[in-house]
């Protein structure tokens, strides 16, 4: 997940609201973080070119926003503001919406799943209702308006390019800049009476709550990690429990990682399954078709039924696989997968191989499950980039050798 | 369900408590309950539980807290690693 690059600091702008020249004075770039000067390909939160002067520029930029589309089936109407016309969203998901979660949770489309940015009300708010701020991916404004039910809010849609809360934060779209702009341009000061923000507590990563209150006047509470618990978190006065601010990984949340897991890498796998296939007609007399009909077909298949194993079982088992690197985690599952693999091959299933070809198979299935494992850890809500780093410079080697060998084994096998 | 634990003893985050004013925002934000108030000051108490996404430095205002952010995918590390720069994947494309 990646910082945005520093914050400098920024000239104090025209000051519409009155609020003084009360701008942060801080002469050093604010972010502490050594990879983020150097070749960051993240860019600013503006989406600007990397260099201090143009995010300068960027953060003055004001953002020139057209009203939001009233045209879509979870618009249930209009409602008239001070400051225009704002859009009412329906709090019940229709089956368009579940099959629309569903699509991009297989990867499908899921860069262009987005709502427009801009200003929506639920149920009949006023000018005392809160303020509630979310990405524009469409899935992360579903998950937030089917908890509001019966709740009377303002909800914000900043311009996070159709990218979840957690990974625009952290890349810097869902950012103060972004923010603050959002604010003005829907001119939310003319729209409520309050001066707070409730942001969901995965924006951190991408704003600075104090900074937003110089620049726009609101001020930034973060509310609970789960949209579920936005309900509570409002009755209860604005305040959180600790466990409304703890990210858990727990088994349906791996889970539904599945898919997209499935689809990242698949295109290698079916690669290297129709390698296998087509090298399975070697053989010490020349190349036969048959072979690739019987051994080749099997090979490939075996491959195939290693990579979705991985994929599955990796997540779904992950805590209770051995070790806290995921790239351990999945050997062992390699492992165990040869394990149910010899059984069957003494119980007399699957086709005759030599041992060269099995010993193939020993180093490269557990690579391929290892690797397959230790790939998950972008998807975890818990693994450090340092951490990865360090796993990924001992694992990847490793992974590399064993595969290559095994390949190699499994070749020699041919001739056997 | 064992708790999930990652790599410990990597992580980059740093503290500097004569900065800390105890505004607790570092508390409220972070995901992994690293921090705890202690004595009107931020202290670390969870550090192998920092999974680095950078909420605590973004939100201190007296920047007291640093921690190296950045892209923690196997994607975006090959690639950074390849061409030489920062992970980076093509995933929340800012342009």
């Amino acid at each position: 997940m990646a910082q945005s690059q520093p914050e400098l600091q920024e000239v104090p702008q025209s000051d519409p609201l009155r609020l003084g020249a009360d701008v942060p004075t801080a002469a050093e770039p604010r972010v502490a973080d050594g990879g983020s000067e150097a070749g960051e390909n993240g860019g600013s939160e503006a989406g600007e070119s990397r260099c201090c002067c143009s995010a300068v520029k960027a953060s003055r930029r004001e953002i020139v926003q057209s009203p939001p589309s009233t045209n879509e089936p979870w618009i249930l109407g209009t409602l008239d503001t001070p400051a225009g016309v704002v859009p009412r969203v329906d709090t019940r998901l229709r089956l368009a919406d579940h099959l629309g979660t569903w699509r991009v949770r297989w990867g499908i489309g899921r860069m262009r799943y987005r709502v427009d940015p801009g200003l929506y009300a639920v149920g009949r708010p006023t000018a005392e209702s809160p303020v509630l701020v979310s990405a524009n991916y469409k899935m992360s404004f579903d998950k937030l308006r089917s908890q509001l039910a019966g709740i009377d809010a303002w909800v914000l849609v900043l311009d996070t390019r159709g990218v979840n809360v957690w990974c625009s934060a952290a890349k810097g779209t869902f950012g103060t800049d972004e923010l603050v702009g959002r604010v003005k341009a829907n001119r939310l000061d003319e729209i409520v009476s309050h001066r707070t923000l409730v942001l969901p507590q995965l924006a951190a990563p991408g704003v600075a709550a104090h900074q937003v209150k110089n620049r726009c006047g609101f001020r930034v509470v973060y509310g609970p990690v789960r949209a579920a618990d936005l309900p509570a978190f409002l009755a209860n006065g604005m305040k959180a429990t600790p466990r409304m601010r703890e990210v858990t990984f727990p088994f349906l949340d791996r889970v539904a990682l599945v898919p997209i897991e499935l689809v990242r890498w698949a295109k290698y796998a079916v690669l290297l399954a129709v390698v296998l296939l087509l090298l399975a007609g070697l053989g010490p007399e020349g190349y036969s078709w048959r072979r690739v009909a019987e051994i080749g077909a099997f090979s490939a298949g075996l491959l195939l039924a290693v990579y979705v194993a991985s994929n599955i079982l990796g997540p779904a088992l992950l805590p209770w696989l051995p070790g806290r690197a995921l790239s351990l985690k999945g050997a062992c599952l390699g492992l165990a997968f040869v394990a149910a693999l010899a059984g069957a091959f003494l119980l007399g299933l699957g086709p005759t191989e030599s041992r060269a070809a099995c010993l193939g198979w020993g180093l490269l299935i557990p690579a391929v499950a290892s690797f397959i494992t230790m790939s998950f850890v972008g998807s975890t809500t818990y693994t450090s980039l340092s951490g990865v780093r360090r796993e990924m410079w001992i694992a990847i080697p490793l992974q590399a050798i064993a595969a290559v060998a095994g390949i190699a084994f499994w070749i020699a096998g041919r001739f056997m | 369900m064992p708790k999930l634990k990652y790599l410990g003893n990597v992580a980059s985050l740093q503290l500097n408590q004569k900065r800390c004013i105890g505004c607790g925002m570092c508390v409220e934000v972070c995901p992994h309950a690293v921090f705890r108030m202690e004595n009107g000051k931020a202290t670390i108490v969870g550090r192998d539980d920092c999974m680095e996404c950078g909420a605590c430095a973004k939100n201190c205002p007296t920047m007291a807290i640093s921690v190296h952010a950045g892209v923690g995918c196997v994607t975006a590390i090959l690639r950074g690693a390849i061409r030489g720069t920062e992970p980076n994947c093509d995933c929340a494309k800012s342009a």
